[in-house]
């Protein structure tokens, strides 16, 4: 039977947990790199011992963590991120022009066959990539390059780049998304790129329908189905059905369709998990309580799934990089929250537990399932 | 011979118990003495100076000899004892919250 191991980024460290694939009884590991914001860790599919790990603080900046042996022990690797050229200007928070300036790593994405290289999605936002196992980085400026970096402006986090989907039937196509400047697709191994915001329309920027800026909270693929695509935008649940160039809401019955993450089932393309999020300025669940929301029918009808969850008092969120499936025939689901809980379904959503509580609030969760 | 005393998260990065003990090449400067550290633990690269700007992170303070040198210029000389290895340089986190 395959075993998962859950990796959790904490904002004072790393966690891994680790289950056979009943999923019932979990260890836990940790802190690893304690202390320090973990935004991420992720395992590469082609070597799932190998890790990377996105350590930052501060006080003393960005750290990039590799492990060799999922997680029992780490060595810092390359820090050195540095843009290609004179980075220019994006808007700040007023509109005004702000120097492009590196603030940290949000989001680290193993190659789907080389455990040696990895994508970085970082604040302000670039890619970088690492071929030699994360020693040094090179910005894959084409993106940055693109012409609206100047409209592109931070969301309340950060100018952050923290969504990169590879294309697992076509390896020279990556998606990507930047709050708050939207969705931008390659289909040449990120030399160039185009904004992918078609059908989005954001009432907070001058322009609703504008070709960027807004502010994507997340988007998610299932890997059998690329071309689709599932996105939780800042307000509103969307839909793409062609990789991209145009989208169309399916918030359908949410209670609210402002949230953070968005999944997909393991092995039902049209299965989608978000967790509503009471606003923009209320960063909590309405009404108290904790629900994650399922449609199996790729969105516009969704179910509350609430067994095993809080359902009065609850006022944590849940992040846009905290929520990730298992790929068990039975598909495990997984979310972390700022109350430090990290809750599980091992049956698709319906029945949850929480397989560790009060770690420091949880900024990331990812699953490998090993065989 | 120089001592230098890191704060907890950058001994842990560097996995050094205790101070440093380093020698620097040439005159004994701010400069030339993060060249040494950053050498001698290319961990720590990046966490106490900006990796391009090489210029000191803004919540990172430099102490010696009851003196704040945070805001000395690079080449500026050490002091003499802190040369000499009579007293430490201390690299300290600023105070910012908690």
């Amino acid at each position: 039977m395959s075993d998962v191991r859950v990796l959790v980024g904490t904002r004072k460290g790393a966690f891994v947990l680790s289950a056979d694939g009943k999923r019932e009884r979990w260890d836990l590991s940790g802190p690893h790199l304690p202390g320090w914001e973990i935004y991420h860790v992720k395992g590469s599919p082609a070597d799932p011992n190998r890790l990377y790990a996105s350590q930052s603080s501060g006080w003393f900046g960005q750290v990039i963590q590799r492990s060799d042996d999922g997680g029992r022990s780490w060595a810092p690797v390359g820090n050195q991120f540095a843009y290609d050229g004179v980075p220019g200007t994006h808007q700040w928070y007023d509109g005004t022009p702000h120097p492009w300036e590196f603030k940290r790593v949000w989001h680290l994405e193993p190659a789907l066959t080389d455990p040696d290289t990895v994508y970085a999605g970082v604040e302000d936002a670039a890619l970088f990539r690492s071929t030699d196992g994360a020693q040094t980085w090179q910005e894959l400026s084409g993106l940055r390059g693109h012409g609206s970096g100047p409209r592109w402006q931070p969301g309340a986090g950060g100018m952050c780049l923290h969504t990169i989907l590879l294309d697992p039937g076509d390896p020279k196509r990556i998606f990507i998304a930047i709050s708050a400047a939207g969705a931008f697709r390659t289909d040449d191994g990120g030399t160039t790129w185009q904004p992918i915001n078609r059908g989005l329309r954001s009432e907070y920027i001058p322009e609703p329908t504008a070709e960027v800026g807004h502010c994507v909270h997340r988007i998610a693929m299932h890997r059998s189905r690329p071309k689709v695509l599932f996105m939780q935008k800042h307000w509103d649940v969307m839909r793409s059905d062609d990789a991209g160039e145009s989208w169309h809401e399916v918030s359908g019955n949410l209670p609210t369709d402002f949230g953070f993450p968005i999944d997909v089932h393991a092995h039902e393309p049209d299965t989608v998990y978000v967790v509503p999020i009471t606003s923009d300025s209320l960063h909590f669940p309405p009404e108290g309580k904790l629900r994650v929301y399922r449609s199996r029918t790729g969105g516009n009808e969704w179910e509350a799934l609430t067994k095993g969850l809080p359902q009065r008092d609850c006022y944590v969120n849940v992040l846009r990089d905290a929520m990730a499936v298992d790929s068990l025939d039975s598909c495990g689901v997984y979310f972390g929250t700022t109350g430090g809980q990290v809750y599980a379904s091992a049956d698709a959503g319906d029945n949850w537990a929480a397989i560790v509580r009060d770690l420091p609030p949880v900024l990331s969760v990812e699953v490998q399932t090993l065989a | 011979m120089i001592r230098v005393i890191l704060p907890a998260p950058l001994r842990a990065l560097a996995r050094v118990d205790g101070e440093l003990v380093l020698d620097v090449d040439g005159p004994a400067t701010l400069r030339s003495l993060l060249d040494a550290i950053e050498a001698g633990y290319p961990a720590l690269r990046g966490t106490i100076r900006d990796r391009i700007t090489q210029h000191r992170r803004p919540f990172v303070r430099f102490f010696a000899c009851e003196q704040d040198l945070s805001h000395e210029l690079p080449d500026t000389p050490l002091p003499r004892s802190v040369a000499g290895g009579t007293e430490p340089f201390m690299i300290v986190g600023a105070i910012a919250g908690g």
